[in-house]
């Protein structure tokens, strides 16, 4: 007969709903409102996981989202399983199945728990320390490590589920839905301030709602029953929103907060599709106000992490809220008089309480006294100083402190107990607040660090601000909101409360055993298995700094990022090395608060939607014509277009062949287009380009280079004079944005005098460029208007005409070296243009060719791509292209800096073309060049840029730059590869047509 | 993530804005008389404070207006926006 642990209707557990759930292959059932964790204690279920390095059985702690132990694994195997869940944070629903972490074979009977035999030779650093040498051993250890580390299993199957994001504008953000958090949430939105009000839980109400301190009375009633009425009010205020299951993730500067959404979590299977599973809330709040509330401290003890031993007010809260009891005979282990209130709530229960064990002389306030009339044994001064029971606690040894609290004294005590609720005081959630970049100051009466310094338009309220009282919060509240909100009144700034008054305080971070510290092991990080004595050894090791302790032996460093024992780790690490802890500080909060999935950091940005592509307007010509595609910056372009079975090789040089035998047509629509206008247009121009634009006339094109001001080339293209005051310039694909960014700045900031305006037409005109020696023909049967003689429509000229009545321009401009035409028209008409070209040109056999042909053709003629054969290291003059500076212009941007002594060097790298001795052998781009092959270490002079095998030369060309290349014409130069060592020549880039008789063929 | 006045468009999110280095670095005027130190000091030389710092912003997203911008460092105050060419705060 299972033992009843079921021991209180609660309001928030419907009994009449029962849900079965699985836990490690086994079904067990909760009812509706249990956690996974209310419902395994409801069983009788401690043991949950192991730990992280010894793999110690560890259980259920907390109930809440500061739990370090009970992680699981939920729904394994499926499409929708998730590693590291808190059990105390999913509530339960029909067939869900959860399973134990970081054992093997099962929880019960767990191989790496040798580790925990063996932990006197796993001491802080121990893979530091171990793994150094010697260093060959690494990728030995490397899969060891590897193996042994993490917790829970990532998915491997596509999530199913839809995340969301949404932007959320208010007045006042409220964080924390306890006591504080409402009140405060009711009066803003009462003051005609849009309010949101968000709490990670699933009930409103913080821990007021069910913990009924026997002395708190507000307005005569009980605290709970009070609260109660006023989140029943919440429905009826206008302005206020309250989203529960929302856990703020991160508190970033100007009141910008990111918080994560729960819907679906807590349904079951059915319920949960087509729904969104999650959805990342975007949250601008004009104010501010934190209720995170506290977080119950544990105490650091000798052997204080069996299944079994929990906080204080977690056994509480599943007394009191979810009904369920966590043991049959409890002690109580405190330096406060909040566990007093655990053990009274038990004991009305009529569950048996064995004693209390407090660090403190006493205490008088009432609660105490109530509990000691009761006759509840309470043993003042006296400490735990060890536990026993392997995988469920079972017995603790206790012992009378010395008066300073560094040793025990007299015997041991024996407490038989199967529950241990230990209370360490209570530490504020300040995360959120020094998230947003606020300041800290340490209350030393109070053992706490609390907000002192806002940094933007926000207050901490509650027990997060250090008001742990509920006349203290209600008290402090009623002024701070006043002054915050700018309102005259508060709606409880007159109400009675009565309150117990703790007096009595003692704080102890490291309590004491009767064996030496070396034998014990009180955990400070549960998570990851960090003891005092590891933070100890790290001091003794010379580790100061807390950050570098933290570092050292991942104290705070596992999912919860200590929320639990991060104050300990401070206050022994302050005690050891005889600091303040004002002065040491704390390790920086860093976001999320708890973890977030993926899927909502991504939201809808997934599959096709990952990133945004852009497309020509003859896109859907390409695909029905069989493309591959290349992603050049954003856009989607033709990268080559395999004929039936041919393969990239095969199809790349067809189709460069036949742009230089025939006819060949290329999609250069997403060259970067800027329309400038202004009478200072030529000005502007001869400013940005190396090259002088004054003369150019109207009608003509020319080719620009535009440099960085260190002298660096920047981008290229050819810009043609539409009219006296008007270009069209062309830039790179990848660099249109930036060049246009860049053009912006200097018109701005450098020569607002200049009267030049600047639009980008990128997306507003379609580009087909008609290449090949009958690239005449097929323009003139497309536009027999228009007169292709030479001398109308020379090399390097522009001519607007009309196609169809559409206007249209054409530039007689060329990046293969071809005789070739490049006709813009209206985006919208690309796809017609497009069509009627290839119709044209079907008697020449006109072939679609896509960048890879267009590079080649371009390497031939020793035309360089930016960004390719530069990259952001080279001069004009290292690219040989000296031509193009002009000796005129007085300046231009980056003119300066070809006069720098280090520009200047004549062993820079400069563009050089290679030839191998083997034509057939083509070369790797990336690949490096030295001029010795015995020589150690071997000097690189340089790399190959661009490599082809080019099908017009029936050899293998490649471009290169080289540390002196310029003068190394002809030099013989060594390609050293993996396999083999390729001989190259350097030579002439411009491999192909040198004098550029083609141009005019 | 800082909300950015924009001189010509308003309250604007920060990821419609690109910063754009340190504010008031003129361009020289006559760059070919200068020195390799001294134009090197215009190109290459940028204070990086940590504390209160004149920086150039460009509504990138937006209007794609530069403006100028004091900004704390220290804890991202963004204590004046002023439109390009205008005389930076003596205090």
């Amino acid at each position: 007969m299972q033992k009843k642990l079921r021991v209180k209707t609660s309001e928030y557990i419907d009994e009449t709903n029962r849900v079965s759930f699985k836990f490690n292959g086994k079904s067990y059932y909760g009812f509706k409102g249990d956690t996974l964790a209310s419902a395994l204690l409801a069983n009788d279920v401690h043991l949950v996981g192991r730990s992280f390095k010894y793999h110690r059985p560890r259980g259920v702690m907390t109930a809440g989202s500061e739990e370090p132990n009970a992680l699981v694994q939920v729904n394994d195997n499926t499409d929708r399983t998730e590693p590291n869940v808190r059990a105390t944070e999913v509530e339960i629903y029909e067939g869900l199945e959860a399973s134990s972490q970081n054992c093997w074979p099962n929880v019960n009977f767990d191989i790496g728990g040798v580790n925990n035999v063996i932990s006197p030779f796993l001491p802080a650093g121990f893979y530091y320390k171990t793994f150094m040498w010697p260093a060959s051993f690494w990728e030995k250890y490397e899969y060891f490590i590897r193996h042994s580390a993490g917790l829970g299993k990532s998915p491997r199957k596509k999530d199913p589920d839809v995340y969301d994001h949404k932007y959320i504008h208010c007045d006042v953000l409220v964080v924390g839905a306890g006591i504080a958090g409402i009140l405060a949430a009711k009066n803003a939105a009462k003051n005609n301030l849009k309010t949101l009000l968000v709490d990670e839980k699933n009930e409103l109400g913080g821990a007021t709602i069910y913990e009924n301190r026997e002395f708190n009375k507000i307005e005569n009633q009980s605290s709970s029953d009070w609260l109660k009425k006023e989140i029943q009010g919440l429905k009826d205020i206008e302005n206020l929103e309250v989203k529960t299951r929302t856990s703020v993730a991160a508190y970033h500067a100007y009141n910008y907060l990111l918080a994560r959404e729960n819907l679906t979590d807590h349904l079951e299977k059915k319920d949960k599709q087509g729904k969104i599973r999650q959805r990342l809330l975007k949250i601008r709040a004009k104010k501010v106000i934190l209720a995170t509330g506290a977080l119950e401290r544990p105490l650091i003890f000798n052997n204080n992490d069996r299944p079994g031993i929990m906080l204080s007010s977690a056994v509480k809260k599943y007394a009191d809220f979810y009904g369920v009891i966590c043991g049959q005979k409890t002690v109580f282990f405190t330096n406060n008089d909040s566990a007093y209130e655990s053990a009274l709530c038990l004991h009305n229960r009529g569950i048996k309480v064995e004693a209390i064990i407090d660090i403190r002389d006493n205490s008088d306030s009432k609660i105490v006294k109530a509990v000691e009339d009761t006759g509840i044994k309470v043993y003042w001064s006296h400490t735990v100083v060890d536990t026993s029971g392997y995988k469920r606690l079972k017995n603790i040894s206790v012992m009378k402190l010395s008066n300073d609290g560094m040793s025990v004294t007299g015997n041991r005590i024996e407490i038989s107990c199967d529950c241990l609720g230990m209370s360490g005081g209570w530490t504020p959630a300040v995360h959120l607040f020094t998230q947003s970049g606020g300041k800290l100051s340490f209350d030393e009466e109070n053992k706490v660090f609390l907000p002192s310094k806002y940094p933007s338009e926000q207050i901490s309220i509650g027990s997060c601000n250090g008001d742990f009282k509920i006349n203290q919060i209600i008290k402090n509240l009623s002024k701070n909101l006043k002054d915050f909100l700018k309102i005259e009144q508060t709606d409880f700034d007159n109400i009675s409360v009565d309150i117990d008054d703790e007096k009595s305080k003692r704080n102890i971070w490291l309590l004491p055993s009767d064996k030496p510290i070396g034998k014990t092991k009180p955990f400070v990080d549960y998570q990851n298995d960090a003891t005092a004595k590891d933070i100890k050894l790290a001091l003794r090791e010379g580790f100061r700094s807390i950050e570098h302790v933290k570092r050292y032996t991942t104290t705070g460093m596992g999912t919860d990022q200590g929320k639990l024992g991060n104050m300990h780790a401070l206050g022994i690490i302050a005690d050891t090395a005889g600091v303040k802890m004002g002065d040491l500080g704390t390790t920086t909060f860093r976001p999320p608060y708890t973890p977030l999935t993926f899927g909502t950091i991504v939201g809808r940005n997934v599959g096709e939607y990952f990133d945004i592509f852009r497309r020509t307007p003859m896109n859907d010509w390409h695909i029905q014509n069989k493309v591959e595609f290349e992603n050049v910056g954003q856009w989607k372009r033709g990268w080559y277009y395999p004929a039936d079975g041919e393969s990239m090789h095969q199809a790349v040089q067809r189709e460069s062949k036949a742009a230089r035998e025939s006819a060949g047509i290329l999609d250069a629509s997403t060259l970067g287009k800027i329309d400038i206008q202004g009478s200072d247009a030529s000005e502007f121009l001869n400013r940005v380009y190396t090259n002088a634009w004054s003369k150019l006339a109207i009608g003509k094109c020319r080719y620009g280079l535009m440099l960085n001001e260190d002298g660096m080339v920047y981008d290229d293209g050819v810009t043609t004079r539409l009219g006296e005051n008007h270009y069209l310039m062309t830039t790179t694909t990848g660099g249109a944005a930036n060049v246009l960014g860049k053009l912006e700045d200097y018109l701005q900031t450098e020569w607002p005098e200049l009267n030049v305006y600047l639009t980008s037409v990128t997306d507003h005109y379609a580009t087909a460029s008609v290449c090949g020696p009958n690239s005449k023909k097929i323009l003139n049967k497309i536009i027999p208007d228009l007169d292709l003689s030479d001398e109308s429509f020379p090399h390097m000229s522009f001519k607007e005409v009309k196609l169809n009545n559409v206007k249209c321009r054409v530039m007689r401009i060329s990046f293969t070296g071809e005789h070739s035409y490049e006709i813009n028209i209206q985006a919208s008409y690309g796809k017609s243009l497009w069509e009627k070209c290839i119709e044209a040109g079907k008697e020449f056999n006109i072939t679609p060719y896509g960048t890879e042909a267009m590079h080649l053709l371009r390497a031939e003629k020793g035309f360089i791509i930016v960004g390719q054969d530069t990259d952001g290291t080279m001069t004009p003059i290292d690219l040989q292209m000296d031509w193009i500076i002009s000796k005129k212009k007085y300046d231009f941007i980056g003119k300066r800096s070809l006069y720098r002594s280090d520009t200047m060097r004549e062993d820079r790298k400069q563009l050089v073309g290679l030839v191998t001795d083997d034509p057939k052998v083509v070369l790797e781009e990336g690949a490096q060049i030295v001029s010795e092959l015995n020589q150690s270490p071997v000097e690189m002079l340089g790399h190959v840029t661009s490599s082809y095998y080019s099908p017009n030369l029936k050899k293998s060309i490649a471009l290169a730059v080289v540390k002196g290349g310029k003068n190394m014409m002809g030099k013989k130069l060594f390609i050293p590869m993996e396999d083999k060592t390729i001989n190259v020549s350097v030579a002439n880039p411009v491999f192909f047509d040198e004098k550029n008789k083609r141009l005019n063929a | 993530m800082f909300l950015i006045n924009c001189p010509y468009c308003g309250e604007r999110d920060q990821h419609e804005f690109k910063a754009g280095g340190e504010a008031h670095i003129e361009r020289p005027k006559q760059p070919t008389e200068l020195s390799d130190d001294e134009w090197a000091e215009y190109l290459f030389m940028r204070k990086n404070i940590k504390g209160v710092q004149f920086e150039r912003w460009n509504h990138a997203h937006g209007c794609r207006k530069w403006f100028n911008m004091v900004r704390d460092t220290s804890n991202d105050e963004i204590k004046l926006i002023y439109k390009m060419g205008e005389k930076p705060p003596s205090e």
